[in-house]
């Protein structure tokens, strides 16, 4: 085949040349052409290598269906495998790869597998390589040994390990319509709805609109329909009410009438457009949806239908009167069906040469000899193509009468001397959506295909994707499905004037053809995955007879097409294999996506640096002042603020030791918070903690703990009384959420009749906890309007003040075990208060401490966390029983004292010492043996460790089986990850000051 | 899938959290019987079909609803607050109606 340019034809624009490479070499196309179309006027007929057999291939469609021509694309240091080259629009500094190639696509070493094609057959992997070894030729060892080599040779483009640096999007819309595609049938459909005032989206996945039209050469409304659409697509997209979205296809149907499309914005030039994304992932919830989606031109199995140069008479049509190339200079055309005559006219007015017209159909219309006489050529009635000549590209096809009962080609073989060969087994209407929205499709006899099933879900369907044959039934279906979807009805009056040749619609019932004599060769079904005919028969003979099974056994119809051009002959061929019907053989259901979707698009802003983070009133400062960042949910909180030089345990331990000996202050603005109010709120309270609120004074907080309704520990926090009926409830950072919704859930649900309020206010108030023995002196300088001695706000008391102007609730709390405090400002004065109270603790030597070192003042003082609080275990396993109110029922009561949940030996919390002075790791087991060959028995596991500063030592929390009973004990840890094991002392969790002396004082 | 929400509108499904059937009612806190509990936190139906659940507009007006809905086709059939139908809190509490708060039901949703 030698495909070359006219001068007369197409949309591309012959005054921009544009210049791009493709394995290397450079070559010119023009503005508007494919790479498919761009390679095919300088004559490139090969593009890529089989995935299977290493089979040179060529462009077997012009559109989203290709399965042969697909290609790497090399932009910006990275490479995007996969891509059908049919698709692709070529743009200046273009660089693309064939793929499964090996040294080049001329002489590729791979091609030897198609010298043992037999021994690939379907099922090849599991016959040669499961099951046990039996010699050397079996089993899965075998497999291990060869994987390298198969997975090297098999496959289609290899995936890339750089970064994507392109930016995505993600787009909500709503319209009353959406239109899926802008074929005839489409343009009518979004003219008849936009012309009702309805808000109409339409999607096209091509750059230009109007579908069929663009290539059909027919007459619409007295101008040629390429001008017509243009015109009608110009129209639409000034309207208001329309929104005209091209290079996008729509790839999921969805409940509700959501549907997801994709964009392709920026894969058309070489450098984004600044602002705007690579690609645009659409969620479109419409009100009614029209599907105009048209048809796939079917490939007839036979002999050698893959090699370059035979391709679908549609596509050869398309590249003629879209793209201006003829892709063969002496073109042979074989079909069962009218289209192709039609085909052969464009190409024969185009300027090829028709060699012949092989048609599978004894008797054929006088209107199609017509056509046929105009193409020129022979017309060979009755007769079919068995087998194709010519290495890396077509010569010629061997031609022999079909039996048309058997499907077989016997007798006489003539050589029909042709570059290349345009097919058309007929048409399958795109019903990829349609079939994901709801029922089963619908086979039509005469039309040999799969019709679109009922809708479940509103929508309409017009053109060909409902079965219309013919452009002037596709006009009239698609305004009247418009005007329905706008709410109208259906209009008596005549859509458009069509003047087009009278084709016979139905096509003949032949899919494959199977020569008598001589076997020549692989007759493809899906030319992705290299499925041959003979694979699907001998599914058949193996048992695999559903179509289900038919489609894991050979992977037919999956990959990167999903079948679009596979999926009816392969039906058929089981069929008939099978002696039934097409429709009895069934049909797989299409699930989405339509055609393959960038992961970039579906992870759109919600990773790297446009995700959301939350960030505390005091953010700013803390990365100012050297503060080490750590994420903690969405929240960012200081890990520690180092000196130059420290390492991390240098800057916590000397963190900790500050508030243990003088003063230092922590943010907790994380903390959550939750304003409960309202005449039942200390009702309610009693209810969800385990303890009692109702007894506690107004101006005083308590420790509170929460259990889920299975009796396992929820959350816990201290609550603060501000008011008879206001209170402040905080949960720790990771919960606030959970928390939240528990509570809501109750309210709203089970106790409606409870008047309390809940609100959010986490974000509203900034806190910083200022902890050591001289936090009461800091809070003196600092504080005005309250005083703060032992009398006015003892241990779990509240205060009002003003810190430098800002108003300040001051309430005595501590996490830490020292004299700590907590104090609360507006979320606004945050970073004042923040450095005012850092001014007033100046002299005694204040400093800001982090997340580990908070961390190691608790462990130290054995609180509990998230840590500990993982939902596995009971307040009983925390040793925090004296929590659990005897005097009222609460939330989890009655199913905390199940038998499995109050067992003496389940795992609960201990200290942890270790004995060889090494750090200890937090998830690490703990065993009894210390045995680093054998696994052991675990008997828990570390929650959280640190370097003790007051202790002089590694310690840690652990939840260790039987808790208490194994104090001073001697254990194990074992973390064969870090490969860590050594000798630890289990201890009482409350390390240090257990009888709390520091923080009462 | 879109849940109307009485207050906020017809939403996507990405703002609500399920919360569970709404066909089960919480026992009588003083209540010991593990029987009762264990039905109240363990057992579910899971029917194929019509099916009453729960879902909270989370990124929403935060109100808990009672969405009937199929589990099979995902049409939903009303929407409606949650708490309305429920019984009081305690079996010791005399049996009332539940508070005026008004039901809002719509019908089909627009699927």
């Amino acid at each position: 085949m030698s495909g070359r340019r006219v001068s007369d034809r197409g949309r591309i624009d012959r005054s921009r040349s544009i210049s791009f490479r493709f394995d290397g070499q450079a070559y010119s196309g023009y503005a508007g052409d494919t790479l498919a179309s761009a390679l095919l006027a300088n004559g490139i007929t090969l593009f890529g290598r089989s995935f299977k057999y290493h089979r040179p291939r060529g462009v077997l469609t012009a559109g989203i269906d290709e399965p042969n021509a697909l290609v790497t694309v090399i932009r910006d240091g990275m490479r995007e495998a996969n891509i059908p080259a049919t698709q692709l629009e070529i743009y200046d500094g273009l660089v693309a790869e064939s793929q499964n190639r090996f040294p080049s696509l001329a002489f590729d070493i791979g091609a030897v597998n198609q010298l043992a094609g037999p021994v690939f057959s379907a099922g090849f992997y599991y016959k040669t390589f499961m099951g046990p070894v039996i010699g050397p030729l079996r089993g899965t060892r075998f497999w291990m040994f060869c994987e390298w080599f198969i997975r090297r040779a098999a496959g289609l483009g290899r995936a890339d390990h750089a970064r994507d640096a392109a930016r995505y999007q993600r787009m909500n819309a709503h319209c009353d319509v959406l239109v899926v595609g802008s074929g005839p049938a489409g343009l009518a459909a979004a003219r008849a709805a936009a012309n009702a005032g309805k808000n109409v989206i339409l999607a096209e996945l091509d750059p230009v609109a109007g579908g069929s039209a663009k290539w059909s050469g027919e007459t619409i409304d007295g101008k040629p329909a390429a001008e017509w659409a243009a015109a009608q697509a110009e129209a639409l997209a000034e309207m208001d009410n329309v929104r005209l979205l091209t290079r996008t296809h729509v790839w999921g149907y969805y409940d509700g009438n959501t549907l997801a499309a994709l964009e392709r914005v920026g894969d058309h030039t070489l450098t984004a457009t600044p602002g705007e994304p690579r690609h645009r992932h659409w969620v479109i919830r419409a009100g009614t949806v029209v599907l105009t989606t048209g048809a796939f031109e079917r490939p007839i199995v036979f002999p050698g239908n893959d090699r370059p140069g035979v391709m679908l008479a549609g596509a050869a049509q398309r590249y003629a009167a879209e793209f201006g190339v003829l892709p063969g200079r002496r073109i042979a055309l074989f079909t069962n069906n009218d289209s192709a005559y039609a085909a052969a006219a464009e190409l024969s007015a185009a300027g090829a040469e028709i060699a012949a017209i092989v048609d599978t159909r004894q008797v054929i219309s006088a209107g199609v000899r017509d056509l046929a006489a105009r193409a020129g050529g022979e017309l060979l009635l009755g007769q079919a193509v068995s087998a194709t000549k010519g290495g890396k590209a077509l010569t010629g096809v061997t031609v022999q009468r079909l039996d048309p009962v058997t499907g077989t080609a016997s007798g006489e073989k003539r050589t029909v001397a042709a570059d290349c060969l345009a097919m058309s087994g007929g048409w399958s209407p795109a019903i990829h959506l349609a079939s994901q929205a709801g029922a089963a499709p619908k086979w039509n006899d005469d039309l040999q295909a799969f019709l679109p099933p009922d809708p479940a879900q509103p929508w309409l369907g017009a053109g060909a994707f409902a079965g219309d044959t013919n452009t002037a039934d596709a006009l009239r279906s698609g305004r009247n499905a418009g005007a329905r979807a706008a709410g109208g009805r259906a209009s008596r009056s005549q859509p458009a004037k069509v003047e087009a040749p009278k084709l016979d619609p139905f096509p003949a019932p032949v899919f494959e053809i199977r020569p008598t004599e001589g076997s020549s060769g692989k007759a493809l079904v899906d030319h992705q995955l290299d499925v041959t005919a003979e694979d699907v028969r001998l599914a058949h003979r193996e048992g695999f007879h559903s179509v289900e099974h038919l489609k894991r056994y050979t992977t037919l119809g999956m990959a990167t097409d999903q079948g679009k051009t596979s999926n009816v002959p392969g039906l058929a061929i089981m069929a008939n294999a099978r002696g039934i019907s097409i429709p009895e053989a069934g049909t797989t259901r299409f699930r989405p996506p339509f055609a393959p979707v960038s992961l970039g698009s579906l992870a759109a802003e919600r990773f790297g640096d446009v995700s959301p983070d939350r960030l505390t009133p005091m953010h700013d400062w803390h990365v100012d002042h050297g503060a080490e960042m750590m994420p903690a949910g969405l929240w960012h909180r200081p890990r520690i603020y180092g000196l130059p030089g420290e390492t991390l345990e240098q800057a916590y331990v000397r963190e900790a030791k500050t508030v243990r000996e003088g003063v230092g202050m922590v943010d907790v603005s994380t903390l959550g918070k939750i304003a409960v109010k309202g005449p039942d709120a200390a009702e309610f309270l009693d209810r969800v903690y385990t303890n009692k609120f109702s007894t506690l004074p107004v101006g005083k907080a308590r420790y509170g703990l929460m259990l889920r309704e299975d009796g396992l520990v929820l959350d816990d926090g201290t609550t603060w009384r501000l008011g008879e009926n206001d209170f402040l409830m905080t949960t720790t950072t990771a919960a606030a959420g959970k928390v939240m919704q528990h509570l809501e859930c109750l309210l709203d649900v089970h106790w409606p009749d409870l008047k309390v309020a809940l609100t959010s206010v986490s974000d509203q108030w900034a806190g910083a906890a200022i902890s050591g023995p001289d936090a009461r002196r800091v809070l003196e300088r600092a504080v005005q309007g309250t005083r703060v001695d032992n009398e006015t706000l003892p241990f779990m008391g509240i205060v009002y003040g003003e810190v430098d102007g800002a108003p300040v609730t001051i309430c005595r709390l501590s996490f830490s075990g020292e004299l700590a405090y907590e104090v609360y400002c507006g979320a606004g004065h945050g970073t004042h208060v923040w450095e005012a109270l850092l001014a007033a603790g100046e002299p005694f030597g204040i400093l800001p401490y982090g997340m580990e070192a908070l961390g190691t003042l608790r462990i130290e003082k054995g609180h509990v966390t998230g840590a500990e609080i993982d939902g596995r275990v009971t307040a009983r396993d925390l040793y925090l029983d004296w929590m659990l109110s005897k005097k009222k029922p609460f939330v989890g009561s009655a199913m905390m004292d199940r038998e499995g949940l109050v067992d003496e030996n389940r795992i609960r919390l201990v200290g942890i010492i270790s004995l060889d002075g090494l750090p200890l790791g937090g998830g690490a087991h703990i065993v009894e043996a210390n045995s680093h060959a054998e696994p052991n028995e675990s008997i828990g596991h570390i929650t959280a460790f640190c370097y003790s500063p007051v202790l002089a030592k590694y310690i840690g929390l652990a939840l260790v089986k039987g808790g208490k009973a194994r104090h001073g004990q001697r254990a194990f840890i074992a973390d064969p990850l870090r490969k860590r094991y050594g000798p630890v002392e289990i201890v009482s969790h409350h390390f240090f000051d257990p009888e709390g002396s520091r923080m009462h004082g | 899938m879109r849940i109307s929400c009485p207050y906020c509108g017809t939403r996507d499904v990405a703002e609500f959290t399920y919360q569970g059937d709404a066909t089960i009612t919480r026992p009588d806190p003083a209540s010991t019987d593990q029987n009762t509990w264990n039905a109240f936190v363990y057992d579910r139906a899971n029917p194929a079909g019509k099916h009453s659940e729960l879902w909270q507009h989370s990124g929403g007006c935060r109100t808990h609803l009672v969405v009937e809905r199929d589990t099979v086709t995902h049409v939903i059939t009303s929407v409606a607050f949650a708490g309305a139908k429920r019984k009081p809190v305690s079996a010791a509490a005399p049996k009332r109606k539940a508070p005026a708060r008004k039901a809002a039901t719509r019908g089909k949703a627009p699927s």
